[in-house]
């Protein structure tokens, strides 16, 4: 090694300290509580090792319920943000006048609190003894019959959950993909132009090869986001998703850690484990299919 | 295709508070480009060259004047109906795509009757790409390629379409000297393989005057001179021209016309029969010089630089702008280096006469 690299090296430990402390240790520590029976907290002990965590977890119907509740918030979330996103700064970057003002209101969410959100979320759908909420009121005059987002059925909570989730990652989405869209060199369109090129095909074969990379960005951080959703059921739902039935599999762990019915590390690092799988799965696809794609 | 540009302008309107004043990018600009010939567009940066490119293939259009191609006004056609090829400064070649889809770009965007078959976009594109020499290169992505063969794969993108006139817009600055003389050469063969209208814009002159049919000077917008190079190089209209045109460049003196004489200095250095007395500029070219022992030019010797074919003599006098000149002067000459002084003749065609005031050509 030369004085060289051992001084970069030198450069990186202290970041590089950090990070085993707060970083790899603890990640390496739930593989191990994951296949540690039986551990309690207060007496530091557990009865031997082995996967029945991971077996009681997968059978767990709360899990499976939480599983299933993040597959259709991710499934749903992601293209359609990314899509939206996507068709609004578009929009955005072909308009001039009032662009700045149209901006500031799309990104608005982003510096808005996820609680706070909530709370209107809450008043525009919540069903109560005394008001039907604002998105009932106006169903109304179509003549659909008011629905209890809330508290009601399962696809009216989805609903909302999806909505609410679109709505909170969407002015970040619209910000990258603005700056994407305003960074591609301007002669590409005037050749295009020259060329005759009719716009849909500009949009097709030019414009969307040019900012693919920073939409697969959007796609894999947006997967994962989407997978690590928690806070947004919290807000709309309360403390007590297994009830309501719209638990993330992160408030699964962390209801098993520090919810009502917690107190099971064991439990809880299983299926972290398990999320964290499923997520590398996803991301690993997700690379290989934009390595694919993204080829410039 | 002739092109006729009749007083052609363009003004960009000043924009908020600070940048309040209109800009005239291209001032009251008539030429006449005749068909089938490589016209180069020739001024300093900013002069305009650029934005009357942008006219002519329609991606601005002018404040007020008219464009013909042939006999058709195309001022008011949008640029997909106006048949031009554009090949950009930085070849703007569609990174994604292949050199083969780059070319065949163009020929997709067509539709309905216009639209070829697939065998005939194919030896369409073929043929182009042996026009211009990248038949090896098609399955290759423009990253992978050098900047001359970017710039080939361009120029075949731009003739794919068969375009009644061919736009270059300093298509050779991104490369380096060498490959510049070879490129320049190559664009010249296939502009006249094809004698397609070509018109390119250079700040270059070395690059208008060799490759070039006509140029066209230009400055502030305002069209300065047009005509064959060698025409522009030898009867400039004014100052401005003979100090762009020419390696090295033309050597200014402050001169002024006395008794039917020229005077430099102190010193009668050529006969100026029938002009007034006045105050003048005195433009020498390089090549004007002749050494000679009595010569009635007196300059300070400063160095000699031996070039090989002949010999540049770099000496200074006080009426010279800049301090310095430069003569070029055939190699057999010998120059005595040890002297402090050196002393010229001045060859009569070779020495051009502007007003002090208009910078205009005074002709004697
Ligand atoms: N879109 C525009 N808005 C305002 N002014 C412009 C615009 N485009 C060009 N100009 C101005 O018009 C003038 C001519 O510009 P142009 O690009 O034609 O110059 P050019 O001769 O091509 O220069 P260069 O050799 O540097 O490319 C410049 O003063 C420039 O600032
Ligand atoms: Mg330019």
């Amino acid at each position: 090694m030369n004085t060289n690299k051992k001084k970069a090296w030198l450069y990186l430990l202290p970041a590089a300290l950090f990070l085993v402390c707060f970083l790899v240790y603890p990640l390496l520590d739930v593989f191990v509580y994951s296949v540690e029976e039986g551990y309690n907290f207060a007496s530091q002990t557990y009865f031997g090792t082995g996967f029945y965590n991971f077996s009681y977890v997968l059978h767990d119907p709360y899990f499976l319920q939480a599983v299933k509740n993040t597959f259709i918030l991710v499934v749903i979330t992601v293209p359609l943000s990314t899509g939206l996103a996507l068709l609004i700064s578009v929009g955005l970057s072909s308009i001039r006048p009032l662009r700045d003002l149209f901006q500031t209101i799309y990104f608005l969410p982003y510096v808005t609190n996820t609680l706070a959100v909530g709370l209107v979320f809450m008043i525009l759908f919540q069903k109560t003894e005394y008001t039907d909420g604002l998105v009932n009121l106006m169903l109304g005059w179509f003549g659909a019959g008011p629905v209890d987002f809330i508290d009601g059925p399962y696809w009216a909570k989805m609903f909302v959950l999806c909505f609410y989730t679109i709505w909170i990652v969407m002015p970040f989405k619209i910000l990258v993909l603005t700056s994407a869209l305003a960074s591609v060199n301007q002669d590409y369109y005037k050749a295009a132009r020259v060329d005759g090129t009719p716009k849909l095909r500009i949009f097709t074969k030019i414009t969307l090869p040019m900012i693919s990379p920073m939409i697969f960005y959007l796609v894999i951080t947006g997967f994962i986001g989407a997978f690590k959703a928690y806070s947004d059921a919290v807000a709309l739902f309360g403390t007590d998703l297994n009830a309501a039935g719209m638990n993330t599999i992160v408030g699964y762990v962390y209801d098993m850690l520090y919810g009502d019915s917690g107190g099971y590390p064991s439990y809880a690092s299983a299926a972290a484990v398990l999320l964290f799988a499923i997520v590398l799965t996803i991301t690993c696809i997700n690379l290989l299919v934009s390595r694919k794609k993204v080829e410039y | 295709m002739k092109i006729v540009l009749e007083k052609l302008t363009k003004t960009f309107p000043g924009r908020g508070r600070k940048n309040p004043e209109d800009v005239t990018a291209v001032d009251d600009f008539s030429c006449e480009i005749p068909d089938g010939e490589l016209i180069a567009l020739l001024g300093p940066s900013g002069c305009g060259k650029s934005t009357t490119l942008n006219l002519l293939c329609g991606l601005e259009s002018p404040t007020s004047g008219r464009i013909l191609f042939g006999e058709e006004d195309i001022t008011d056609l949008p640029p997909e109906l106006r048949s031009v090829g554009m090949v950009f400064q930085n070849y703007a070649l569609y990174p994604h795509l292949t050199v083969k889809q780059n070319i065949l770009f163009p020929l997709e965007n067509r539709k309905g009757k216009d639209r070829l078959s697939k065998e005939e976009m194919e030896s369409r594109v073929m043929e182009t790409a042996r026009l211009v020499q990248i038949e090896e290169l098609m399955d290759r992505r423009p990253k992978e390629l050098s900047g001359g063969q970017q710039q080939r794969v361009a120029i075949a993108r731009a003739l794919v379409k068969m375009p009644r006139v061919l736009l270059l817009d300093e298509p050779l600055s991104n490369l380096d000297a060498r490959l510049r003389l070879k490129t320049r050469e190559e664009i010249r063969k296939i502009q006249k393989k094809t004698g397609i209208t070509t018109v390119f814009v250079t700040h270059d002159q070395d690059e208008a005057m060799s490759i070039s049919d006509r140029i066209a000077v230009m400055r502030l917008g305002v069209l300065m001179q047009m005509g064959r190079p060698q025409e522009v190089y030898d009867d400039p209209l004014n100052l401005f021209v003979a100090k762009f045109l020419g390696t090295p460049p033309i050597n200014v003196f402050e001169g002024r016309v006395r008794d039917g004489k020229l005077y430099i200095g102190e010193e009668a250095v050529l006969p100026a029969e029938g002009l007034a007395d006045q105050e003048v500029f005195a433009g020498i070219r390089p090549e004007g010089f002749i050494l000679q022992e009595d010569g009635p030019l007196t300059c300070e010797l400063n160095r000699v630089e031996i070039m090989g074919r002949d010999i540049s003599v770099i000496a200074s006098h006080p009426a010279c702008a800049g301090q310095t000149l430069r003569a070029i002067i055939g190699a057999e000459s010998k120059v005595d280096t040890a002297s402090p002084a050196v002393r010229f003749a001045l060859k009569p065609g070779k020495v051009l006469l502007f007003d002090r005031e208009t910078e205009e050509r005074i002709r004697f």
